[in-house]
């Protein structure tokens, strides 16, 4: 086996995880720290990415998607968790489709932003109800691992896997 | 005409389209009319008919047609999707709005889109083939064989009047409708 690349840009190492895993579609909805990221997978010509409008969208276009074969995955803020319970849960889980979900950990330590807050302390509770596993990596070589296993996890398991990158993690 | 005379002549205009039919009454409907392998039925998740048939369209890749058979109280949850499927402009995806102007599968409350035409806003969004069908016989030929053979995406709003069939529950369990689903696929 492929041994991991050693990185230490934060963005850097969760794309070379996503590459490693094969994951060939992504949606997205934005946050300022997945900014890099998003741009790397604009220039990549083997991930077919689709900016959508709300996260239950994405969800949706995912499950039909890995229908067709894709390896897939949704970039996301922690508040669009709330907008996509029902998404995760009516469809994910009651037909057991797969999916990598790249969360970036807003109100989290250091967060500036009021406005983060309260969904930042509900976010692993949210995912803790609807039992999604999730993990925080740490620096940039763990989460290039977790996100190559994490979607392999998903893809054995039929069911999501989120990583959630916290602000200290950029 | 009511969604079921609808979907029924959505079966005779298919051909080995993939079919993803919305939550509800309207795929009890599609299940009891003429059931088949490539027919995904949505039994949650209200909203997300256009959405899945979309990403299953992007992910073939125009090698398959793909159907989405939504409602008007659906569709109007996310309308959001109409945009980011004209920006991403995908040539095999069908979307068939059913819009009978009420929530039909819980006592049939009425929807705005009784008071705002659905086709003329994805017109006003730029969806090039807006086909607006509104009939009121039974039979009448919706000619949507013809329609489903133009170059996507494609948006056809059948105008319908309120009222179910009286159908059973699914009994295919979920995995089940999916298992059988991507095998149809592979064919």
């Amino acid at each position: 086996m492929e041994e991991f690349k050693i990185t230490t840009d934060s963005s850097v190492a969760i794309y070379e995880g996503l590459k490693k895993a094969g994951i060939n579609f992504i949606v997205s909805v934005p946050c300022v720290n997945l900014k890099k990221l998003l741009n790397l997978i604009d220039d990549d010509p083997e991930i077919k990415h689709v900016p959508v409008t709300i996260e239950a969208e994405g969800f949706g276009i995912c499950a039909g998607a890995y229908m067709g074969g894709k390896n897939v995955a949704i970039l996301m803020q922690n508040s669009g968790l709330g907008n996509s319970v029902n998404a995760l849960t009516s469809l994910f889980e009651l037909y057991k489709f797969p999916i990598l979900m790249i969360i970036s950990q807003r109100g989290s330590p250091g967060e500036s932003i009021v406005g983060q807050v309260p969904m930042g302390k509900a976010t692993t509770k949210v995912l803790d109800a609807i039992n999604i596993r999730y993990y925080m990596p740490k620096t940039p070589s763990e989460s290039l691992e977790l996100v190559y296993k994490g979607w392999n996890l998903s893809k054995t398991s039929l069911e999501p896997f989120a990583l959630l990158f916290e602000i200290r993690y950029w | 005409m009511k969604r079921a005379d609808a979907i029924k002549q959505i079966t005779y205009a298919i051909t080995d389209e993939l079919v993803i039919c919305n939550i509800g009454l309207p795929s009890k409907e599609l299940y009891n009319i003429k059931d088949r392998n490539s027919n995904f039925y949505m039994l949650g998740s209200m909203s997300l008919a256009t959405p899945i048939a979309f990403g299953l369209a992007l992910a073939l890749e125009e090698t398959k047609k793909v159907i989405a058979i939504d409602g008007d109280g659906s569709m109007m949850m996310n309308l959001g999707e109409l945009i980011t499927i004209y920006a991403q402009d995908p040539k095999n995806l069908i979307i068939v709005l059913i819009d009978n102007g009420c929530y039909g599968s819980t006592g049939s409350q009425v929807t705005y889109a009784t008071q705002v035409n659905l086709g003329k806003v994805a017109e006003s969004i730029g969806f090039k083939e807006v086909h607006i069908l509104e009939y009121t016989k039974e039979d009448d030929n919706l000619n949507l064989k013809e329609l489903f053979n133009k170059t996507g995406p494609i948006f056809i709003q059948i105008k319908v009047k309120p009222g179910n069939m009286n159908v059973p529950v699914i009994d295919l369990s979920p995995s089940e409708i999916k298992n059988r689903f991507i095998k149809s696929i592979k064919k």
